[in-house]
């Protein structure tokens, strides 16, 4: 096996989740920037459609390393997908393709189900709550929380805020009610 | 460019993403079913690296390259936590994407999750409408 197809294989927990612990100390020594990417969304906000709204009239472009970063994000997202891809189906857990497969989803081929993330579903029930519901309370969640995975579950806790604890619990409990509850009653109804 | 490195950091950041299959729906899926421990691994060790790190940058007070000495602000407590941590955690099992996994998804060809990430910018944008009306 060469190095390349060695990357190119799924890559393990403990290579991945050190490598994303280290953004933080990265951030914070090459500009005292604190990791957290649901900023972005407001920098966005605040730069197209602030509309006297407190929360966005501030200088989004001194914050604008924010935006640089999840462009990268994107491109490495590209770079990945294109140059880096895994030929075989994702890994799924055996009980959870069992579970799925009672939804009716049963194509394991790519990161997210094509059955539901593609632009023909976009005007259908399902859609309408895959993206554009889903997506909502993404934002809006998150904003209101002050701070997503990145910024509460890994920068916060690293430093040791016991909010970022408070946070971290309520984004868990929310995701096993919606995953044991909505989402297999989405798949139900729509 | 002083803004180019924080690029080059999310793009590395960007195939950690893609290639430990973290922006994955169906890891999403088995963290909340507990059917793995994947995720509970990477965000753990994530966690765990962090916190070191940003230990050693306390205890030897570390500056930032351009000579800043570096500081973190503290996270306040408010009952948004609660709500808005809720909201968030419903829209992440759905969705199967945090704010950065959107970035990747549609690096990585998924070109329908710009329509979520369109709407989540709609939905903070809609917060900061509703903030003073909002149990905080």
């Amino acid at each position: 096996m060469n190095i390349l197809e060695f990357i190119k294989q799924p890559w393990p927990w403990y290579v991945a989740g050190p490598l994303i612990g280290l953004t933080v100390p990265t951030l914070l020594i090459i500009g005292n920037k604190a990791f957290g990417l649901s900023s972005s969304l407001r920098h966005i906000c605040a730069s197209c459609v602030p509309a006297d709204i407190p929360l966005f009239n501030y200088d989004w472009k001194k914050e604008s390393w924010n935006l640089f970063f999840v462009a990268g994000i994107t491109i490495g997202g590209f770079l990945a997908a294109t140059f880096l891809d895994n030929p075989n189906p994702v890994e799924v857990a055996p009980a959870t393709a069992t579970l799925l497969n009672s939804y009716g989803i049963t194509d394991f081929n790519d990161l997210l189900p094509a059955q539901v993330f593609n632009w023909e579903n976009l005007f259908t029930m399902r859609g309408l709550i895959f993206f554009v519901i889903g997506g909502f309370m993404i934002g809006f969640g998150t904003r209101y929380a002050n701070g997503c995975t990145s910024g509460h579950s890994i920068t916060g806790l690293s430093n040791l805020q016991w909010p970022s604890l408070v946070a971290t619990i309520a984004f868990m409990v929310g995701g096993f009610i919606s995953a044991n509850f909505f989402v297999p009653l989405i798949f139900k109804l729509f | 460019m002083k803004d180019i490195k924080y690029a080059i950091v999310g793009i590395m950041f960007g195939i950690v993403f893609v290639k430990a299959e973290i922006i994955s729906w169906f890891r999403i899926q088995e963290m909340f079913h507990l059917h793995s421990f994947f995720m509970y691994g990477v965000i753990g060790s994530a966690v765990m690296v962090g916190m070191l790190s940003i230990f050693i940058i306390k205890k030897l007070k570390m500056k930032t390259i351009d000579g800043v000495p570096i500081a973190l602000e503290d996270k306040k407590y408010h009952k948004g936590l609660i709500f808005g941590g809720l909201i968030f955690g419903f829209g992440w099992a759905i969705t199967g994407a945090c704010p950065g996994p959107l970035y990747a998804q549609i690096g990585s060809g998924f070109t329908i999750v710009i329509v979520t990430l369109l709407s989540a910018t709609a939905g903070t944008w809609v917060y900061g409408k509703l903030q003073d009306k909002l149990p905080h």
